[in-house]
């Protein structure tokens, strides 16, 4: 390129990290697949934030079983009347209440495990491209031998193993994950650590921690934050096939995946019980992974 | 190559190790609780001790664990606690029914996928291509088990085609065999597919297509044999690792339609705590799994020819 | 389609070019006309983004998506291009028209072997057998002289060399007879000896099949040797267009003028005669000015006159195809004496500050094929650096010369403590540093002894400011620590680079090339430092840019008396900077000595064929031509004696091939490692020789 000197007049350069966020934000608006995906996972977070107030029922309470979407409760000594705007469960709990609950173990759950799995896959990405060597062989060799598992014999081995819990569901996650994490970081580091600005950080006697954290890791920060998006619809997939096994968070507290264990035998009879946290997970996955697409195409025309 | 090759069987072979390895400490360590699910919870102390006794489990790990191996090497995992029977008399009918399941798959996935990728990525933004790019995502959204509620709701519960489960008792049957088809088909190929995509369009801005467009060449010439060549080389490895997927994925599958099939045995086993048969099934998995990496790396070898000839 | 073969090969009319972006049309060619009579070599030449590879694509009707032709015409022997269905097009490709690429591997399909690359063209085109072609791929390939033809066509282009890869190319080209050959850089990414045998290669051939070319190219000294008639574009315009005689002797427009005014005279050095760079940067394509787009850069703008509406081509009167893109083209005068600036007094050369010692670096290589383990030969050893001697001193500017794998990055990596040395010492202010890792060295010792990087685009960190990234290194060095005091430090740095001073809160990403290195500049002065080593650090900019950054490296190496070791390829950029030079090839010392001595006899075979290599651009020098044969051997499998025997168009015997040539020293150290006695080498003519009129 020619002697290009700003790109973007109508947004001025800032060193602000809320200016740079902002500046991210408008970037997004010129992708109309983003703004989809963003649309979506922004209003299941809001969902989730708002369910105190938006759930028209105790989402645990058992009311009247077996009705259709849009019955009406009359309303008893406990509860207010009110509708069943998309029905009720074999055992009475209205099934929207659930799933706005639901919301928040998976909003809660996804993005803590995802969190805690880049963590340990950046940590142990950065080493292994960093130093290379032995201790890029004995990383690569374990990353390698973890990702030969089949991710959900895995998880169903380790949660059938300890228990079904919260905490074992994100341990699994998070020994599942990091691997995969671990080789994008290692491949992205073997690229920086070839440039120019890396040698300037090692001729003026950088330590090696500056080196990784400072100069290399937030140049790779673009295609990490693609493949986190992507990360969370797959966590957010798994909590669901977890629930939907069985192996998932224990009851009574609503679980999407949950919620379609309990009730698939009366799919053909009753289709709103399953059919309707079919929806609502599939919309937060395609909502993460549009977001996903989105954030790759334009971080692919700079 | 012949280097590379010994290196991929012996990483192949040390994988197995380890990961047996870890999964005998993590099932076996606790000799008391082996003995209480082979025995049942309502066994006493004495019969639990006698038992371990006579079956060596009060030698050391490392004995117990090479004696496993052994065994294991010659396909003797034990019997099934659930079962009561030889864990191979359960599990080879199931790994057959689930090979049908996924021969299926992938006979209708490839194809499907390969020709869209390649149609998606000769040209890059087109209409065609978008189209098939956002199907590729949403379809990808969809877990298993929901599009397997989805599909279910369609075609039993309202059109009546197929039948809601496919449990294969009366043999061999197309219409039980299609909804799980469907269902990871339809999961599955939009990922194929968008990789396919990728390395296609990738290709279809080198220079060297560049020039071949520009020596003149017919665009079928140009597509068939400079861009699919090159192009296709990234799918190969993808598709190769899909059977690794494909074994989660049964899980759910066989599980949703009741399929007697490796998953749904798996998650049987694990569910009870049943744990030779856990043990079995997943060195058959990671065998599985670890086989089709090694084709995968070799082939990507032998397909490459910069990596071929050096 | 009808080809008419009188008319002449290629007529462009009045063409506009336009890309349509995110940011809406952007004009990539404007008003562009040419004429290509049959057998004629035409140069485009001018800076990067100035439109002339999209002219080349143009012909070729391969635009891209977003590309456009928004008026004019092309036509090749009287067919308008711009017309044509794909059918018809795809029938003049590659079998009327051809074209060479700038990286010869990118354009050659990886998976397909070279002979399967071949024979299509003649296949597809003419419709013969595959026999047939094949006879004809190998007889093109030998006239495009590549050893063992027959292997070359089932060999993969990766295992070939970069130089024979662009032969093949060029054979692909010239396969089926073209009229017309496009040329687009097709020796910027070859080194300097390889480059020489391309160029000569293809000049011979078009002469033989009576080709066209255009020649596209950034460098004005090889459009002079390859072409009659030349046209220089400036963003998206030709702005002289004339005949090679005429445009190199009387330059009308400013812009041209000012590019020769970048370029070193093969005459002169730094003090003689001071580069001129041209004020200013390129325009962004959706900026340019109104009237003239050289305007907001021309010491003869004159408002009111240069920036109204839209210029055109006139003719200047001496020739019939010399035109100029200016209005006040008349009065303005060029002297050409004034084309650089006054000369400057010498700096003073103080005491050794480098002193290198019989430095050697060997790099283990581990062969894990079963062939090498069953042979024992597992461990093999990759003299990077061999016996290097040579000494730097305060003020001075040394030199390292050499082709790709010559060992120069190495040698720097061992200075800067990345890489220690194998044996030999490196003495740097009296101490031997060449065993001492950078993390064992003193923040002052660091500070004394910096770098500036070769690429402009990733020697700054894109996710930091510029300032934070200086400051760091002046906190780092222990120049400063109070805030207050560092940023100041910083803006004083960017006073020295001449940059603006709100440069501290910008990105790297808003910034030119040239602007990165000048940071990239201001970094390596920060801790003061008595020596920089500059990594080739403006060969990946533009002509006018790189004089820019080169001026500024020299007025602050004497302004600090600093001592500047300059790693380079090109040797008509180091003639003009550097003081001596050592000139490497595989790692070893060939020659070294005072610039005046490497460029007069007695020269070592290589300086002389390196020397030979340089395409310089002015017409009244005469050049000796050297072409080397064959390839650069490999950094792991030299040659056992003299490292240049394999190439050597002066090899005496076999002693060459088996013996290490000892050194000859003359009697002011100009040293030549050559088993030629010094005395026959005195007798060689000179390569460059400058008629005593140009001076």
């Amino acid at each position: 390129m020619s002697d290009a000197t700003t790109r973007d007049e109508t947004i001025p350069a800032g060193s602000g990290a809320l200016l740079r966020a902002l500046r991210a934000i408008a970037l997004l608006r010129e992708s109309w697949i983003g703004m989809i995906g963003a649309a979506l996972v922004l209003f299941w977070m809001v969902t989730a934030i708002l369910a105190p107030v938006i759930a028209p029922f105790e989402p645990n309470a058992t009311l009247m079983p077996f009705q259709k979407p849009g019955a009406v409760f009359p309303g008893n000594a406990d509860v207010a009347a009110g509708t069943f705007l998309l029905g009720t469960d074999h055992i009475g709990r209205d099934i929207a209440s659930r799933l706005i609950w639901g919301s928040r173990t998976v909003l809660v759950h996804a993005p803590f495990a995802t969190v805690c799995a880049y963590l340990v896959g950046i940590l142990m990405g950065l080493a292994a491209g960093y130093y290379r060597g032995w201790v890029d062989d004995l990383l690569s060799r374990l990353a390698d031998i973890i990702l030969s598992f089949p991710v959900l014999v895995l998880y169903v081995i380790i949660i059938a193993h300890f228990g079904a819990s919260a905490a074992n569901i994100v341990f699994a996650i998070i020994f599942a994950s990091s691997p995969g994490i671990m080789r994008i970081v290692r491949g992205l580091v073997l690229d920086l650590r070839n440039r120019d600005y890396v040698a300037a950080a090692q001729t003026r006697g950088e330590p090696a921690w500056w080196i990784m954290v400072v100069e290399i890791l937030p140049n790779a920060r673009g295609p990490l934050i693609v493949d986190a998006c992507l990360r969370l619809g797959y966590v957010t997939i798994t909590i669901g096939v977890l629930g939907f096994l069985g192996l998932g968070l224990p009851p009574p507290d609503p679980d999407w995946g949950g919620m379609i264990n309990e009730t698939r035998s009366m799919a053909l009879a009753f289709p709103h019980m399953v059919v309707f946290p079919c929806i609502a997970i599939s919309s937060l996955i395609l909502g993460f992974n549009l977001l996903a697409d989105g954030l790759r195409e334009i971080s692919l025309r700079d | 190559m012949l280097v590379f090759l010994t290196k991929r069987l012996a990483f192949m072979v040390i994988t197995m190790i380890v990961v047996s390895a870890l999964l005998f400490v993590l099932l076996e360590i606790d000799v008391d609780g082996v003995a209480t699910k082979v025995l049942g919870p309502y066994s006493s102390a004495e019969q639990r001790e006698l038992w371990l006794e006579r079956n060596g489990y009060r030698d050391p790990l490392g004995e117990r664990y090479l004696r496993w191996l052994a065994n294991a090497a010659r396909g003797d995992f034990g019997d099934s606690i659930r079962f009561k029977t030889p864990v191979g008399e359960v599990l080879w009918p199931r790994l057959w029914n689930t090979a049908i399941l996924g021969f299926w798959v992938f006979a209708v996935m490839i194809p499907l996928s390969l020709v869209l990728g390649v149609l998606a990525g000769m040209r890059e933004g087109s209409l065609l291509d978008r189209s098939i790019s956002i199907t590729g995502i949403v379809t990808t959204s969809v877990p298993e088990f929901a599009s397997a509620v989805f599909l279910s709701a369609i075609f039993v519960f309202w059109l009546k085609l197929f039948p809601g489960t496919s449990s294969m008792s009366d043999g061999f049957s197309f219409r039980e065999l299609a909804l799980p088809v469907m269902v990871l088909v339809l999961y599955d190929f939009g990922y194929v597919a968008r990789m396919t995509r990728a390395s296609m369009a990738e290709v279809m801005t080198t220079p060297y297509i560049r020039t071949a467009i520009l020596k003149g060449l017919p665009y079928r010439t140009v597509i068939l044999k400079h861009a699919l060549r090159n192009a296709l080389i990234a799918p190969f490895t993808v598709i190769m690792l899909q059977v690794n997927w494909l074994l989660s994925g049964v899980i759910v599958v066989e599980f949703f339609f009741a399929y007697k099939g490796f998953g749904a045995l798996l998650l049987e086993a694990s569910l009870n705590q049943d744990i030779f048969l856990i043990e079995a099934c997943a060195m058959v998995a990671v065998f599985v799994a670890v086989a089709t990496q090694t084709i995968a790396d070799v082939g990507y070898t032998y397909l490459n020819p910069r990596i071929r000839f050096t | 389609m009808q080809l008419d073969e009188s008319a002449p090969v290629l007529e462009i009319r009045d063409l506009n070019l336009s890309y349509y972006t995110r940011a809406g049309e952007i004009p990539a060619v404007i008003d562009f006309s040419l004429t290509v009579e049959k057998g004629e070599s035409i140069g485009l030449v001018g800076e990067s983004g100035c439109g002339k590879s999209t002219v080349a694509m143009a012909i070729m009707q391969y635009m891209g998506h977003n590309g456009a032709i928004k008026s004019g015409s092309i036509k090749f022997k009287g067919v308008e291009l711009t017309t044509l269905g794909p059918d018809a097009l795809r029938r003049l490709r590659g079998s009327e028209i051809a074209m060479i690429y700038q990286e010869p591997f990118a354009a050659l399909n990886p998976s397909l072997t070279l002979g399967a690359q071949l024979v299509e063209v003649p296949m597809t085109h003419e419709g013969i057998g595959l026999g047939e072609a094949r006879e004809r791929a190998l007889s093109v390939l030998t006239d495009v002289r590549l050893p063992d033809p027959e292997r070359v066509m089932d060999a993969y282009p990766h295992q070939i060399s970069g130089g024979q890869q662009q032969r093949v190319v060029i054979a692909m080209a010239l396969l089926s007879n073209p009229a017309l050959l496009l040329l687009d850089e097709p020796t910027t990414a070859l080194d300097v000896t390889v480059e020489a045998g391309i160029t000569k290669l293809i000049a011979e051939l078009s002469e033989k099949y009576g080709t066209s070319q255009i020649y596209i190219s950034h460098n004005l000294g090889l459009i002079l040797e390859v072409c009659s008639r030349v046209f220089v574009m400036y963003s998206g315009e030709v702005v002289e267009e004339g005949s090679i005689a005429a445009l190199f002797d009387r330059p009308r427009h400013p812009y041209t003028h000012g590019l020769f005014g970048c370029i070193a005279l093969p005459t002169a050095d730094k003090n003689a005669a001071p580069l001129r760079p041209i004020p200013g940067q390129l325009p962004l394509p959706h900026l340019r000015p109104a009237g003239c787009n050289f305007g907001p850069r021309c010491d003869h703008f004159v408002s009111g006159q240069c920036d109204q509406g839209v210029l055109s081509m006139q003719g200047v009167g001496d020739e019939a195809s010399h035109r100029v893109r200016c209005v006040r083209w008349q009065s303005v005068v060029h002297d050409p004496e004034s084309s650089h600036g006054a000369p400057q007094a010498p700096i003073d050369i103080g005491d050794t500050v480098l002193e290198v010692e019989h430095m050697q670096k060997y790099y283990e290589v581990r062969d894990r094929s079963l062939a090498a383990l069953v042979s024992g030969q597992g461990v093999r050893w990759v003299k990077a650096n061999e016996a290097l001697d040579f000494d730097a001193r305060r003020g001075e500017t040394v030199a390292i010369v050499g082709e790709s794998g010559c060992g120069k990055s190495t040698f720097a990596k061992v200075l800067m403590g990345l890489e220690t040395a194998t044996g030999g010492a490196v003495r740097h202010e009296g101490r031997d540093i060449g065993s001492i890792p950078v993390r064992e060295r003193s923040a002052r010792q660091i500070g004394a002894l910096q770098m500036v990087f070769q690429n402009p685009f990733d020697t700054l960190n894109p996710s930091h400011t510029v300032g934070a990234q200086i400051a760091r290194v002046i906190r780092k060095f222990g120049v400063e620590t109070d805030p207050a005091l560092v940023r100041q430090r910083v803006f004083q740095l960017l006073d020295t680079v001449k940059l603006p001073r709100d440069f501290f809160y910008r990105r790297p990403r808003q910034l030119s090339g040239g602007q990165k290195q000048r940071i990239g500049i201001a970094r390596a002065f920060a801790g003061n430092p008595s020596m920089v080593i500059a990594d080739e650090p403006v060969s990946a900019l533009d002509v006018s840019v790189a004089a820019a950054v080169t001026e500024l490296l020299t007025e602050i190496q004497r302004e600090n008396e600093t001592t500047l070791l300059f790693i380079s390829h090109d040797l008509s950029v180091v003639r003009y900077l550097a003081d001596r030079i050592v000139v490497m090839y595989l790692g070893q010392i060939m020659e070294r000595g005072r610039t005046r001595e490497i460029f007069e006899p007695p020269y070592h075979p290589y300086t002389e064929a390196l020397l030979s290599a340089v395409p310089i651009a002015d017409p009244d020098v005469r050049k000796r031509e050297i072409v080397l044969e064959g390839n650069l051997p490999s950094v792991l499998d030299p040659p056992s004696g003299c490292p240049f025997s394999t190439r050597c168009p002066r090899k005496v015997g076999t002693i060459c091939d088996d013996e290490r040539p000892a050194v000859q020293l003359t009697d002011h150290g100009h040293a030549i490692a050559c088993h030629i006695p010094l005395r026959e080498l005195q007798e060689v003519p000179p390569v460059i020789e400058i008629p005593e009129a140009a001076e």
